[in-house]
This record gives structure tokens, sequence and C-alpha cells, in this order.
């Protein structure tokens, strides 16, 4: 059955990686559904964070081949339950609307929405949540007047990831990675590094 | 403000020795092939790569070069020369269409893991992206065909990533690496600092750790088995553990089946060698797939052609793959034990815990399969007294002379099937064919590659008329490099296999298979090589022997049976167990 799994990625920072990962996607004609790249806490370490919605046989075939990769140090996948995560929304807004009416005010405040900016001609919203979370406020901003509107992709961490900062400085060392880089056994991701 | 004086003479001194270390890019990477033991580079110039033909020309004595007719026969060069020595094969190409034109070859390399370091020229950095002359972007088009790839815009990088190339390219799974560099970087002096080989990457693990809990859990199931089967790949040849496997078969008294890439690692006439696998292997080895109890797959990665519906795929067995690469692990085949690592490793470690055993019987299924089989197919296809030459009787003739001691490059389709099936073999690295990508034209410059890879070794191109007529051009580089390989073509006058599936699949409607072909013999003489057609039984033995006994390269044209069919077959999407023997 088919469900959403977030593929986390360790990847040196190098030129072309990008789309070396993303051809291992649409190769199989499997869409992103959302895809962070940023720099780790790790310098030179970058993370990747790429949603898709596929069974899990699938998945695990394609964390394989994408931790193949020469440049990749690691790779783990997770399901919903498995993790925290938040994508960002920014909301443009009209300011006169907000001004004239008092129910977007609440229902900015119930969606904990935060103003970024706030100028004569418009003002811009943060909500920091779940997909459905940000889309609850488009939802109610739409029909009232909304000049622009962005999301992010999603961010996550995962649950049982216990040593992972300090075995990820290991990779800092640029030490033989013997021990350090286990690229079996991905199937028992619950202990991760650690197996 | 500190002024710093240097006497005329240190400054002089220290500009000579910044002389002496001070070397252009182009030098860089001849430097970096002479270190890591290269002694062949198939290629051909162009404006983007000139400035290494510049430095080459110096280099002559240590690096030779050979100059092929197209970048496409360059590139399979170098994966003969690859396969047949167990070496890096390199290769050179321009920017452009002349890197465009190893594409095949590279997808070709990674599907057959052939260890390749190709270098091509690029346009000065300052130029990528404007739409340059010759430019292109090679570093994308080759990401999914590359094992890994590297654009290269400063000479100061050249040392390192040149020796990143190859450790890449030879270490794990081997596969094709392409390194792309700037004309500027081919051009600038840097301060060389001497090279120095790469062994680690810490991002790359070229092989999984071997555990020992599944070592014993493999050895306990092979101790177990009624009826074991061992079904091997290219990587006991890739892995150099042909002993290994050998001392693991005898040991547990295990009939082996091979792939056609795994084809020569193990003796033909070796009493538990029982054949080939897949949709035109041999009937035994693909029936008792489905009814051994514990099937041992190494170094292969079951590949559609051997495993025909995979729903139906060796059900009943439990399973052990031993595999370098785990992405290969559970991919087709759903694994009971999954041996990872390098098969030199786990080999002696699983041979070490299983039983000293034989399975009388179970080997017994495997050769009245095998009789059966040759009563229904192999008997006319090898032995017969009227009609037409079958390719199957071309092969045979040809074994009675080489002995199975020749290296046997083959192109696609029918001839290769058939080929593969009744070539004999002595010893490992001896075939060489185009398996996972089933690259037609692949022969004719593979051969000559492979004749570079062993020097010693007789090596005779067996090609379709189809396959020749796709690389032919590289007859030039026959003439002008004096190699010494002999060409067999097969020539039925038809692109055969397409032409079997027609008839079987398609009532016989033969939809533009019917192809002409040029006089090989006149056109071979056109590249001063001498050449025979011939037709008849009588003249086979005799022109075989001719060809074989001849100085330097040679042609023989074998007209054979126009519409001859390759059996067994397993047709495509049914069983391993539904082979048809006609």
């Amino acid at each position: 059955m088919k469900k959403e799994f977030t593929i986390t990625v360790y990847t040196e920072n190098q030129v072309g990686l990008l789309n070396r990962i993303a051809i291992i996607f649409s190769r199989r004609k499997i869409n992103i559904d959302s895809m962070n790249t940023s720099p780790s806490e790790v310098e030179s370490v970058h993370r990747f964070t790429i949603v898709i919605t596929e069974t899990e046989d699938v998945v695990i075939k394609i964390c394989r081949q994408i931790e193949k990769q020469v440049e990749v140090l690691k790779a783990y996948f997770n399901t919903n339950e498995e993790l925290v995560w938040q994508e960002l929304a920014l909301y443009k807004v009209p300011t006169e609307v907000i001004a004239e009416k008092v129910l977007v005010e609440r229902l900015l405040r119930q969606y904990g929405a935060r103003a970024v900016v706030i100028r004569k001609d418009y003002i811009v919203f943060e909500v920091t949540g779940q997909r459905e979370e940000t889309d609850k406020l488009l939802e109610v901003l739409e029909p009232i007047g909304l000049i622009e509107f962005v999301r992010s992709a999603r961010v996550a961490i995962i649950k049982a990831s216990d040593g992972f900062h300090s075995k990820l400085k290991e990779f800092e060392a640029d030490q033989p990675g013997d021990q350090v880089v286990e690229n079996e056994f991905l199937n028992h991701k619950g202990e991760v590094f650690t197996m | 403000m500190e002024t710093i004086v240097i006497s005329p003479q240190a400054a002089t001194e220290q500009k000579s020795e910044a002389e002496q270390v001070q070397i252009s890019g182009s030098k860089a990477v001849l430097e970096a092939l002479v270190n890591e033991g290269v002694d062949v580079i198939f290629g051909y110039p162009g404006g983007a790569i000139m400035p290494i033909y510049d430095a080459l020309y110096d280099y002559q004595s240590q690096l030779k070069h050979i100059l092929v007719r197209h970048e496409q026969g360059g590139i399979h060069a170098g994966q003969g020369y690859a396969r047949s020595s167990g070496k890096v094969g390199v290769v050179f190409a321009t920017s452009g269409p002349g890197a465009t034109n190893l594409v095949t070859g590279l997808a070709d390399a990674l599907i057959d893991s052939t260890p390749l370091v190709c270098i091509t020229g690029q346009v000065f950095a300052h130029l990528l992206g404007t739409d340059a002359f010759q430019e292109v972007d090679v570093i994308n088009i080759t990401t999914p065909i590359t094992k890994w790839n590297y654009q290269v815009t400063d000479a100061n990088e050249i040392p390192h990533v040149l020796a990143k190339a190859f450790h890449i390219a030879k270490t794990g799974r081997p596969g094709p690496v392409l390194i792309d560099i700037t004309k500027n970087a081919q051009i600038q002096k840097f301060d060389y600092k001497g090279y120095t080989k790469c062994n680690h990457i810490r991002s790359y693990r070229p092989k999984p750790n071997v555990r020992p809990e599944y070592i014993t859990a493999a050895a306990k199931l092979i101790n177990e088995a009624k009826k074991p089967f061992v079904i091997f790949g290219q990587g006991i040849i890739l892995g150099k553990a042909e002993k290994e496997f050998k001392a693991f078969i005898e040991k547990g008294g295990l009939p082996a089946a091979w792939t056609i890439l795994g084809l020569s690692a193990l003796e033909t006439e070796h009493p538990l060698n029982v054949g080939m696998l897949g949709m035109h292997g041999n009937y035994g080895p693909n029936v008792l797939t489905n009814e051994c109890d514990v099937l041992i797959a190494v170094g292969m990665r079951f590949d559609d052609r051997v495993t025909g519906r995979l729903d139906k795929y060796a059900k009943q067995a439990k399973i052990i793959h031993l595999d370098i690469d785990p992405a290969e692990i559970d991919k087709n085949v759903k694994t009971t034990v999954p041996v990872w690592g390098d098969c030199k490793e786990t080999l002696p470690l699983i041979t070490a815990l299983i039983d000293e055993k034989q399975h009388p019987n179970w080997l017994n299924e495997f050769y009245s399969h095998s009789e059966k089989e040759f009563s229904a197919c192999i008997q006319a296809e090898l032995n017969p007294v009227s009609g037409e030459l079958k390719m199957g009787e071309v092969i045979q003739v040809m074994n009675e002379i080489t002995g199975g001691n020749a290296i046997i490059v083959t192109d696609v389709g029918q001839h290769q099937m058939v080929a593969c099936r009744y070539t004999k073999f002595n010893q490992s690295k001896s075939n060489i064919t185009s398996g996972g990508a089933g690259t037609m034209g692949f022969a004719l410059p593979a051969a000559i590659g492979a004749k570079y890879g062993a020097p010693d070794r007789e090596v005779i191109a067996i090609i379709g008329d189809g396959g020749f007529q796709m690389t032919l051009q590289e007859l030039g580089t026959i003439m002008q490099s004096h190699v010494d390989i002999k060409i067999l073509i097969l020539n039925n006058r038809f692109l055969g296999m397409v032409r079997q599936w027609q008839q079987l699949f398609h009532d016989k409607r033969y939809s533009f298979v019917d192809i002409e072909s040029p006089d090989y013999v006149q056109l071979a003489k056109a590249y001063k090589i001498p050449g025979k057609q011939i037709s008849l039984r009588s003249e086979l033995k005799s022109s075989l022997t001719e060809m074989l006994h001849h100085k330097g390269a040679y042609l023989l044209d074998v007209m054979v049976e126009k519409e001859d069919n390759v059996f067994p077959m397993v047709p495509a999407g049914s069983s391993v167990s539904e082979i048809r023997l006609k």
C-alpha cells in the first residue's frame, strides 16, 4: 500500500549531487512531493529531506540506490508516525482586510500566525505547521483576499535518532568509514547508525 | 611596514624551483595515468581535448594510444580491455559529439559493471552554459549511466580527482567513471605536488562488512538442503574468486549454472557446471530452478532475462544471495539470507562451514534434462548432416580448433546466444559480451580492446551481420594498429533474433528484419584484412583452421541458415519452468 514516506539523506556538498539523487526517483516515474536540502550542523555535510508517496518495498530499494551513490553518506526512510515534521508557510494579505475584519485577526491567532512584515498596503504572516494546518488558514484567507502564498518543503526530525549528531561529527573527521557508514540494514530503521 | 629583501640569487633559485614543479593540467592527467599503471588508451582527438593530446605526444613511450574510428568504438574497446585484463579501461574523447558518442558504452559498462575511466575535453570554463561550439552538458547527460562523474575546471584538482576516479572505477562493484576537463584546466600550469593514489573516500563504501551471522545461516541452509542449486554471475570474475568458488561448489557437491556474464568463471567441462541460465539457457537449469530447495546466487543480479516471470520464480526455494552491492539484495528476488560482501571473502567463510557432500541423484536430474535437451535441440544444431550451415556447428568446429583457450567476444542476438551456449571455455575472463545493455555493435571494438588486455591470447569476435554493420568502421583501427583478432561473421541475412520473435509471437510478420550486407570480404580487403566467405559444410573446418592459424587479423563470413531459431527459449513473461524446446 502506498503511503507518505520521508527520506533523509546525508551527503557531501557536491555540484550535481541533487541531480544524481533526483533521477533515482524520476527514473521510476515517482513524483517528489517535497524536497528540502540544506547544510547540516556539520561542515560540508548536507541533509536532504525528501517526501514521496510510495510502497515501503519501493522506498527500501530507492534508499539503497541513493546510498549507493559515491557521495552519499547515509540514507534513511521513515513514516510520518516516526517523525516530528514541519513546513513553513507565508501568506501575504492586504492590510485593509486585516484592519477591517476582526474575524481574520481571530483566525490568525487561532492558527498561531506571526506577522513578519507589516506595511500600509500589505502584511505577511507566517505559519509553521503540518500541511493540514497551513492549508486551513489558506482556505480561510483565500476568499477574503490573498495576494501571495508560499510554502516551504518539509523539514523533519527522526524521533528515534539517538546518537545521530555525534555520529555525524565523526564524518567530519574524514577517517576511514569502516565502522561509521553502514549502508546495509536499512530496514532496521529504528536504530539508525547503531545497527 | 615590513620590507622583505630577497637576494637576486635566492629569487632565481626560488623561481627555478617553482618552474620545476609547475606542470600543465594536461601533463598532470598523463602523469596520473602512468602512476595508475595504465598502458593503453583508446581515444579520438578533437578541439576541446587538444592540450591533452599535445601532452600525449611526449608520453608515447609510456602510454600507447590507439586511434579508433568513432568514440563508441573507443569506449567498447576500453570495455573489452577491462574485461579481458581485469584492469581499468581508459578512454579519451573530445567535448560535444565526442562525449555524447560515449553514452551507449557508458550505459553498457554500468550495467555490466565494467571499470572504466573516460576523460572528455570540455569547452573553456568561462564558456560553460553559453552554447559554445561543441559544448554539451556531458555531466548531466552521463549522470544516470556512470558510477561517478566530475567536471574539472581548475588544474589543481586534476591529481586527486583522477586518483578518486580510478579508486571508484575499480573497487566495490566496478563501473564507469567520467571526468570532464575544461580546456582552461588542461592548459593551466599549477604547482604539482606529485601523485598519490586514493584508497579512501569518506562517503564511499566499496564493500559492506561481512556479517558472521549470515555466513552461519547460509551454511546451515546449504547443509540442510537436499536439492541445492548455485547460480553464478560476473561477481566471481570481478572479485577474482574463481578458485574460491570452485572450492565451494566442490566441497558441497553443488550443481552450478551461469548467467552469460558469469560464463567462463567455471570451466565448461567441470562436472558440476550444469549450464546456462535464462531465456536461451539450458533446459535443466531453468526447469530445476523451480524444483531446488535452496537457491544460492553468487555475484549475479537476477536480471529479468534470467528469472523470467518473477512471481513464478523459485517460489519453493530458500534463497541465499551473495553480492557486494547492497542495492541488489531483494531488488528483484526476496532473499532468505543476504550475504553482503565481496565473494572472495564470503565464499571461503561459507565453504569452511559446509559439510563435504555429494548430491548424485539431484545432479543426475540435471544430466537427464540435459540429455532431453540434447536430443530435442542440440543434436540438430551441432551435428547436422544436410542443409545449410548452422550457427551451433560453426561454434562446435571452432571449439575443436581452439580447444577452449580463446577469448570469445560476441555481439548481440542469435549468434550471441548460440556462442554462449556452445563455446567451450577453459579459463576465466574469456567470454566478453554485452549482457545487460544488449548493445549491437559491441563485439568488433570490444575485441580490439580485449586483444590489448590479453595480448598473448587468441581473440575471436563472433558477430552477426546486423551488429557488424553498426561499428564496422573499426576495421580501420584494426588495419592501422595491426590488431591481431579474428572476425567470425555468422551471416543469416536477417536481424535473426527479432525475426525469431516475429515468427513466434507476431505471426511471421517480418517487419524490417531483412537486412542486406555488403561483400564483407571485399570490405575487409579494402582495409587490408584478408578474408573469405563460405557456405559449405565441407569448407568449414579448413576455413576456420586457416583463419585461426593466420598471423594478423582475418575475417571469415560464414553464411548460415537463414531462418534458424535459438532453442530452448523461455518466452518473455513466462516462468522458467515453461521453457520451450521448440
